[in-house]
């Protein structure tokens, strides 16, 4: 391991810490804009010594971008992949930039700025993917620091902008605003009360799409949803902002709805299935990721519904970062196989509970 | 990468085999070449975008210089429809007629509506930048045997020729 994670402002990690909106539903908001520099091929097309003018242009015009200040440069290109995949679970760089997408091996100039919840993607799918990051559900103070940056850049280096199609991407699916804002929402009661699937089809109907934790071509795991604007050209910032705010306070409000009613009509049962799943987290020796994921999604509605006092949403968050295997490998200084893993994760998870030690009301 | 044989078209098949010294080779070709070797290739387009790209073609009428390639990356359209991704900004340019009507099914419109932006005016320092890209855009015309274009690239760099 060659990364020192404690060298970057907040951890890279203050957009876990429960402190927003709505943040026993909503884990974080995410706001990101493609942008691309005039006068060179995509980063995708380009040759090796054009992406490192790239870098080197980003990287003169952040030393002078006071929102950057205190921003570290991390070559993602220079990385081990362990390192890579660290950053990646962390949600600070794209699997794209990473090179942990075999259609993608990591690129020559592949960087990343990393600033307090505000990240500069250089040479990922466009040349800069800027982003900031901000726990619980804050859609205007995310958009805010985003956009200071963008202004810092585009004042400083050249962007490529057309008249009629706004900021051009590489992919035309991000042309225009280039901006994809996101809201990372635990839809548990939704789930379980089956009103899951008209909720997500009425998200589509609105312009809205959903993935899951890891954003695109991600799953769904843990009931945990990445909802954000489909489309990018023909509205403002400000139109689609507001568009994804009204529809997101309408699901929020439909998945309170929605624990109200487990409650009521099936309290005894819920209550079960939430305290076995804190018992197993409790007591088990073994936890591959994905049972880990499950149980702490159940865990985590017990802690919304006050099932289980004692607990902070902040520990369940911190818990689905630092229980995924890279970073166990890292607090471990070791690499894990599987089976070792599992074991590792079962004791991280157990200790962390236990630490807290929750009650049972 | 352009075709071993016709040296016009970007190849889409990767032929590793033995020639006739028992030597194991490999070409690549374009697709009509392939097929003139009696290789099928699918002509449907690997990406989502580039299959709605594909059908947007069929309907409209080709808009001049929509067929060859960007002066600038030297993309073509079947680069896009294989990837879904464009090479560069000048894209967007050259293949504008196709991509607005995209846009348009994409989006729900081809207009900008968002943060408007003024680039900031280049310094003289970025004038060695500048001849730098021009350089590079000189080698891909180069390459693409683009010559009418190589040479006005060329004027512009003597230009700028310190």
């Amino acid at each position: 391991m060659t990364i020192d994670l404690s060298l970057l402002p907040d951890g890279g990690v203050s957009w876990l810490d429960a402190s927003g909106d709505h943040s026993g539903i909503v884990l974080s908001t995410r706001i990101r804009l493609a942008r691309n520099l005039e006068g060179f091929a995509f980063a995708e097309r380009a040759r090796d010594g054009e992406r490192l003018r790239i870098l080197s242009a980003v990287r003169e015009a952040v030393s002078a971008a006071p929102s950057l200040q205190q921003s570290l440069l991390l070559r993602v290109d220079s990385l081990a992949a362990e390192d890579r995949l660290l950053l990646h679970e962390r949600h600070l760089v794209s699997k794209e930039l990473a090179g942990l997408d075999p259609k993608h091996p990591v690129r020559s100039g592949a960087a990343v700025f990393l600033g307090d919840g505000m990240g500069v993607m250089i040479n990922e799918e466009d040349h800069l993917r800027l982003q900031a990051l901000r726990s619980g559900f804050d859609l205007a103070e995310a958009y805010a620091a985003v956009d200071r940056v963008d202004t810092e850049l585009g004042s400083r280096i050249p962007y490529a902008y057309h008249r009629e199609f706004g900021f051009l991407t590489s992919c035309p699916t991000n042309v225009g605003t280039g901006m994809r804002a996101s809201v990372l929402i635990h839809l548990p009661g939704l789930v379980l009360t089956k009103e899951i699937q008209k909720v997500l089809a009425g998200l589509q109907q609105m312009g809205l799409t959903y993935r899951g934790l890891y954003g695109e071509g991600s799953e769904v795991v843990g009931n945990f949803f990445q909802v954000s604007n489909q489309t990018t050209l023909g509205r403002s910032e400000e139109e689609l902002l507001e568009q994804l705010t009204y529809v997101l306070r309408t699901v929020i409000e439909r998945e309170e709805e929605a624990r109200r009613v487990l409650l009521r009509d099936a309290g005894y049962i819920i209550e079960d299935k939430l305290w076995r799943s804190y018992g197993v987290l409790c007591h088990a020796r073994s936890l591959s990721f994905d049972e880990a994921m499950n149980h702490l999604n159940n865990v985590r509605l017990a802690v919304g519904l006050k099932l289980i006092a004692g607990l902070s949403v902040y520990t369940l968050n911190k818990l689905l970062i630092f229980s995924q295997a890279a970073h166990l490998g890292y607090s471990e200084g070791r690499s894990l196989d599987d089976s070792d893993a599992n074991r590792v994760r079962a004791r991280y998870v157990r200790q962390a509970l236990t630490a807290e030690a929750g009650s049972d009301g | 990468m352009l075709c071993d044989y016709c040296k016009e078209n970007d190849s889409v098949v990767t032929l590793t085999r033995p020639n006739k010294a028992g030597e194991v080779k490999t070409e690549h070709l374009c697709e009509k070449c392939a097929a003139a070797h009696g290789i099928v290739t699918e002509s449907a387009s690997k990406h989502p975008l580039g299959a709605l790209m594909f059908e947007v073609q069929k309907q409209l009428p080709p808009s001049p210089g929509e067929s060859g390639r960007c002066p600038f990356c030297a993309a073509t359209l079947r680069d896009f429809k294989a990837s879904g991704r464009l090479g560069c900004a000048r894209c967007y340019g050259t293949f504008e007629g196709s991509l607005r009507d995209l846009l348009r099914r994409v989006h729900g419109s081809s207009k900008h509506l968002g943060k408007r932006y003024v680039a900031p005016e280049p310094q003289p320092i970025e004038q060695a930048s500048v001849r730098i890209e021009l350089l590079d855009r000189l080698k891909r015309a180069v390459d693409a045997e683009q010559f009418e274009l190589a040479a006005k690239l060329r004027d512009q760099i003597r230009v700028l020729e310190p």
